[in-house]
C-alpha cells in the first residue's frame, strides 16, 4: 500500500543553517500522525514541505506516490490549519470556508451548503455570518478546521493545532480531533512540542531535534522504550543514566532511561541520594534527588511517611525498568 | 505610551493647548477673511461681511481653468503613483532582496529632499533633453513624489497582513493572481484608498515643484502664488483659500476613519 | 481525485501564475521594475544633470553655459555675498528647528500620554489639519496675522500692548517696518509651517514609551522632574531627532516663504530660484541646490547615529 506521504533523504537548508538534514520518513494513509520536537527542530519545517510553502534543498517527497517537488501549494490534495488561524479578516465565517469552493467554481448554492455542512461537523452551524473578529479562539480554531477540510484534502497538516487554547478547551478539542479523524478517514499530521498531546492523540509519532527525526514509533514505543537520551528527557523526562553507572548496574556501558515512576524508596536500594526538593502533585509527589553528583527525579505515592529534604535515601527499581539505549548521548 | 486615569500637569496642558491654538488658529482665521467687505488691505477685525466674493469667484473663468487643471494632474499623478506605490511595497514587504534598503531610500528622497531641488532638477532635465512643458510634465513631477505616500501606506498595511494569509490562500487552492485578487487585495484596500486620497491632496496643493515643470500653465496654486505675490483682487484670493482648507478638510477625516487603528498615518509624512 | 493536479495548466494566467510561484526572484523583479525606472531614471537622473550642470559655468559676457568641467562655480558660492545665504539659511533652519521641539514636545507628549475620546480626535485634526492644508494657504494666512493693519497689532493694541510690539519690530537686524517684513514674521511662518513634522514623530516615539517604565522610574523614587529628564526624554530622543530632519531640510530649501513673508535678503532657496531664472545662471542654481543635499547628508549621518531612522 502506498504511504500517504514519504520523505526521502530530505534536506532543507537556509544558508548555513540546517533546518531539515537528510530525513526519511513514511506516513501510512489514514494515520494520525504527530510530529514532535523543541522548536527550531525542523518539525515545522517538514509540515511546510509536506504542504508547499517550501522546496527541499535535496531529496524527494511523495503524496500517494506522486513526486511533487516544484508542485505549488495550489496544485497539492493537502491543506493546513495554520498555528495562528489565518482566517481571511474580510471574509465572514462561511465565505472563509468556501473559499476552496469559491476557487474551483462550485455553484452559490452548492458551496454554502457545503461549507455549512462542514461547520456543522466541527459544531459551528448556524455561526456563517459572524466575521473572524467576533469569535473567540475555539471558535477560530475551529473555523479554519473546516475551512481545510471542506475539500476533502488527502491529507490535512495542523501546525501547533492546540497551542493558543487554554488547558480545558485544548483537552476538549484533542478529543473532537480524534473523532474527526476516524470519521473522516483523513491523513492527519499535526506538529506539537506537547509530548502529552503527541502521546495521547497520534497513532504514531516522530520525535525531531536538530533538523533530524530521532526516532518514529508509537506512543508506548517513544515513551517505553526511547532509543536515545534526548528521546527520554524530551519525551516525559525520563532519568538518563550515564554508561559508567549503567555498567556498574547492569553490566554493559550504555546510556539508560528510568522512567521517574519505576523508582522506589526503600527495599532492595540499588543508588542512594540525598532529596534535595519535595514537590506534592496530590495523588503522587515529586521528589527530586541528588545521587552523588547525579540529578534524578522519582514520582511516589503520596503519603505522610514520605522523606523531607535534606534526607538520604536508599532507591530501589525493577532492572526490567532499566532501558538500555545506545552507547552515544 | 498611556496612563488611566491621571490627568497632565496644568503647565503642560496650558502649553498642549497653546499649541493647537497656534496650530488651529490660522486656518480659522481664513474663514473670516472670506466674507469680509474690505477689498484693499487686511484689516482686522473685518469692517462688515458679506458673500459676493463667492459669487465673483464662481464666475472667474481663470480660477476654474487653474482648478480643472489642478484635478486632472491630481487625478493623473494620484493613479500613478498608486500603480507605482503599490508595486513597490509589495515588493519590499514580501521578500529580502538585494538593494532593499536603496529601493526604500529611493522612495523617500523625492520627499526628503527639499522640493526646489526636485523641481529644479527635472526642469534642468526637461531642457537638456528638449522636453516641451505640457501636463504631463507636471503629472511626471507629481507622481515622483506622490509615490512615498502610497508606499508608505501600503508597507504598513503589507507588514501587519500576516503571511501566513497569503499561505492559506495558497493552500486552499488559489494561484498567485488569485491569492492577490481574493485576499491581498481586500486587505490592503483602504490602506490604499488612504493613500491615495493623501497622494491627492499632496498633488492638488503643490506648488514648489510645479513651478519649475508647468512653464505657462496655472494649477490652483500657482494661481494663488501669483495674487500672494502680485494681488489682483484680495477678497476672491480669500475666498478661494477657504474653498481650498475646506475641500483638503474631507479627505483627511476619510482617510482617518479608514487606517484607524492602524499606524498609516501618522509619521507617514507629507 | 489524485493527490496532486500535474495536468499543465491551460490558461495563460494560471501558467503565469505557476511561472510566478516557481521562480519568486522574477515577479519581485517585474513588480520593481516601473518604479525603478521611474525614480532610477527619471528622478535620480534628472539629479545628475542637474549636478553635472553646477561643474560646469557661465560665460560673463555671453550669458551662455560653458560645457567644460570647472569648480570655478563652487568657488564663487564662497564669494561673501553668496555665503552670507549660506549661512542666513542654516543660522534660520536651525533656530527654527530648536523652536519646533520647544512647542512640539508638550503637544505630542499630552497626545500620547493623556489624550483620550473626542480629546484624542482633536489632537488628530489639530495635527493633521495644519499638516495637510494648503501650504499657500497656511503663508497666506500668515500674511494676513502679521499684516500692519491685521491681528497680531489688532491684538497688542487691544491688550494695550502696542509699545511692546514696537519694542520688538525696533529691535535691529530682526525688526522691520512690520511683522511681515521682518525675519521674524519669516521664523514665525517657518515654525507654523513645519511643526507638525516635529510633532508627528516626536509623539510616536513617546506613544512606544511604555508607562509601567514611568511607573517603575517614580516607584524607585524618581521625582517627575528625574522622570522626564532621565527616562521620558532619552527615550523620546531619536523622535525629535526624527523630526529635526524635516524641520531643518524643509526650511533650507524653501523659497516661497521668506519671498512672501520677510526682507528682501535671500535665502538658499531663493538664490537658487532667481539664478535659474531671471539671471539664467543654471550652474550657479545647480551649486546652490548642492549646500542643502550635503548640509542634508552629514545631518541624516548624524540623526542615523542617534537612532532618529527607527522613529521614523
Amino acid at each position: 500500500m502506498t504511504a500517504a506521504v514519504s520523505l526521502r533523504a530530505v534536506s532543507r537548508h537556509f544558508g548555513s543553517v540546517k533546518a531539515l538534514d537528510d530525513v526519511d520518513l513514511d506516513i501510512a494513509a489514514g494515520e494520525f500522525f504527530a510530529m514532535l520536537g523543541p522548536s527550531g527542530s525542523g518539525k515545522t519545517t517538514c509540515l511546510r514541505l509536506i504542504a508547499g510553502f517550501e522546496q527541499p534543498t535535496s531529496g524527494h517527497i511523495e503524496i500517494f506516490g506522486e513526486r511533487v517537488e516544484g508542485v505549488p501549494p495550489y496544485r497539492r490534495s493537502v491543506n493546513t490549519v495554520f498555528q495562528d488561524y489565518a482566517l481571511f479578516p474580510h471574509m465572514n465565517v462561511i465565505e472563509n470556508v468556501a473559499y476552496s469552493l469559491m476557487l474551483r467554481k462550485v455553484p452559490k448554492a452548492e458551496r454554502l451548503k457545503t461549507a455549512e455542512a462542514a461547520l456543522e461537523l466541527v459544531q459551528l452551524g448556524g455561526y456563517g455570518a459572524r466575521r473572524p473578529g467576533q469569535l473567540s479562539g475555539g471558535q477560530r480554531q475551529r473555523v479554519a478546521l473546516a475551512r481545510a477540510i471542506v475539500n476533502k484534502p488527502k491529507v490535512l497538516l495542523l501546525d501547533e493545532p492546540l497551542g493558543a487554547l487554554d488547558l480545558k478547551l485544548r483537552e476538549n478539542m484533542q478529543e473532537e480531533l480524534k473523532s474527526l479523524q476516524k470519521r473522516l478517514g483523513i491523513t492527519f499530521v499535526f506538529v506539537t512540542h506537547d509530548q502529552g498531546e503527541a502521546l495521547s492523540m497520534a497513532d504514531r509519532v516522530a520525535v525531531f531535534s536538530e533538523g533530524r527525526i530521532r526516532q518514529v514509533g508509537t506512543p508506548e514505543d517513544i515513551y517505553q522504550r526511547p532509543n536515545t537520551p534526548f528521546v527520554a528527557d524530551f519525551v516525559g523526562s525520563s532519568n538518563v543514566l550515564p554508561p559508567a553507572l549503567v555498567e556498574r548496574l547492569a553490566g554493559v556501558r550504555r546510556y539508560a532511561s528510568l522512567r521517574p515512576e519505576a523508582i522506589r524508596l526503600g527495599g532492595e536500594a540499588r543508588l542512594s541520594g540525598i532529596i534535595v526538593a519535595r514537590s506534592y502533585l496530590g495523588p503522587v509527589t515529586r521528589l527530586a534527588i541528588d545521587a552523588a553528583g547525579l540529578r534524578l527525579h522519582a514520582v511516589v505515592p503520596s503519603g505522610a511517611d514520605l522523606p523531607g529534604e535534606g534526607d538520604t535515601v536508599g532507591l530501589g527499581f525493577d532492572s526490567a525498568a532499566l532501558h538500555l539505549m545506545g552507547a552515544e548521548p | 505610551m498611556r496612563s488611566d486615569g491621571d490627568r497632565a500637569p496644568l503647565l503642560l496642558r496650558l502649553a498642549a493647548a497653546g499649541g493647537l491654538v497656534y496650530l488651529l488658529a490660522p486656518l480659522l482665521i481664513i474663514f473670516v477673511y472670506a466674507f469680509t467687505t474690505e477689498e484693499k488691505s487686511f484689516v482686522w477685525p473685518p469692517p462688515g461681511l458679506t458673500l459676493k466674493w463667492f459669487a465673483v469667484a464662481w464666475s472667474r473663468p481663470d480660477i476654474s481653468a487653474a482648478l480643472l487643471l489642478s484635478l486632472q494632474v491630481a487625478t493623473v499623478a494620484t493613479a500613478l503613483a498608486l500603480v507605482l506605490g503599490t508595486l513597490t511595497a509589495a515588493a519590499v514587504s514580501r521578500t529580502r532582496f538585494f538593494g532593499r534598503e536603496t529601493i526604500s531610500l529611493l522612495v523617500i528622497l523625492p520627499i526628503a529632499l527639499p522640493g526646489i531641488i526636485t523641481g529644479i532638477a527635472l526642469r534642468s532635465a526637461f531642457s537638456t533633453f528638449s522636453i516641451p512643458f505640457s501636463f504631463w510634465t507636471i503629472v511626471l513631477g507629481h507622481a515622483t513624489f506622490c509615490i512615498v505616500v502610497v508606499y508608505n501606506n501600503a508597507v504598513a498595511r503589507f507588514r501587519r497582513t500576516s503571511a501566513s494569509l497569503v499561505e492559506a490562500s495558497m493552500d486552499l487552492g488559489a494561484d498567485g493572481f488569485q491569492t492577490f485578487r481574493h485576499v491581498i487585495l481586500p486587505n490592503i484596500g483602504t490602506a490604499l484608498l488612504a493613500g491615495g486620497m493623501l497622494a491627492f491632496a499632496l498633488s492638488f496643493d503643490e506648488v514648489i515643484v510645479t513651478t519649475f515643470t508647468a512653464g505657462q500653465q496655472q494649477t490652483l496654486p500657482l494661481w494663488m502664488l501669483e495674487e500672494l505675490i502680485r494681488p489682483r483682487q484680495r477678497p476672491v484670493t480669500n475666498v478661494v483659500a477657504m474653498f481650498v482648507v475646506a475641500a483638503t478638510f474631507l479627505p483627511i477625516l476619510a482617510a482617518f476613519y479608514l487606517t484607524r487603528g492602524g499606524d498609516e498615518i501618522a509619521g507617514g509624512g507629507k | 481525485m489524485s493527490a496532486i493536479d500535474t495536468a499543465p495548466p491551460r490558461s495563460l494566467g494560471g501558467r503565469l501564475g505557476d511561472l510566478f510561484w516557481r521562480r519568486p526572484g522574477l515577479l519581485v523583479a517585474l513588480m520593481l521594475m516601473p518604479p525603478a525606472l521611474w525614480l532610477g531614471i527619471v528622478y535620480i537622473g534628472s539629479l545628475l544633470t542637474l549636478l553635472l550642470q553646477s561643474f560646469y559655468s557661465l560665460d560673463e559676457f555671453s550669458g551662455l553655459v560653458v560645457p567644460e568641467f570647472t569648480l570655478a562655480t563652487y568657488a564663487e558660492l564662497l564669494r561673501p555675498s553668496n555665503f552670507d545665504i549660506i549661512l542666513r539659511t542654516v543660522v534660520m533652519a536651525a533656530l527654527v528647528t530648536i523652536a519646533s521641539a520647544i512647542i512640539a514636545f508638550p503637544i505630542a507628549y499630552v497626545a500620547a500620554r493623556y489624550a483620550r475620546g473626542k480629546w484624542k480626535a482633536l489632537f488628530y485634526l489639530g495635527i493633521m489639519l495644519p499638516l495637510w492644508s494648503s501650504y499657500l494657504v497656511k503663508v497666506y494666512a500668515w500674511k494676513l496675522i502679521l499684516a500692519k493693519e491685521g491681528i497680531l497689532t489688532w491684538l497688542f493694541g487691544t491688550l494695550h500692548l502696542s509699545w511692546a510690539l514696537d519694542a520688538i519690530l525696533a529691535i535691529p537686524a530682526i525688526g522691520g517696518n512690520s511683522l511681515s517684513v521682518s525675519y521674524i514674521g519669516t521664523f514665525l511662518v517657518f515654525v507654523y509651517i513645519w511643526l507638525p513634522y516635529m510633532i508627528l514623530p516626536t509623539q510616536a516615539a513617546l506613544e512606544r514609551v511604555p508607562v509601567n517604565l514611568i511607573d517603575a522610574s517614580s516607584d524607585l523614587g524618581g521625582t517627575p522632574a528625574m522622570t522626564f529628564r532621565n527616562v521620558i526624554l532619552p527615550l523620546a530622543f531619536p523622535g525629535i531627532v526624527a523630526g529635526s530632519i524635516f524641520t531643518f531640510s524643509l526650511t533650507l530649501g524653501d523659497y516661497i516663504i521668506p519671498q512672501i513673508v520677510g526682507t528682501s535678503r535671500l535665502f538658499i532657496g531663493q538664490a537658487v530660484y532667481t539664478q535659474q531664472g531671471t539671471a539664467g545662471n543654471i550652474p550657479l542654481a545647480a551649486a546652490f541646490t548642492v549646500v542643502p543635499i550635503v548640509i542634508m547628508g552629514i545631518y541624516l549621518t548624524v540623526a542615523k547615529r542617534l537612532g532618529a531612522f527607527d522613529a521614523l
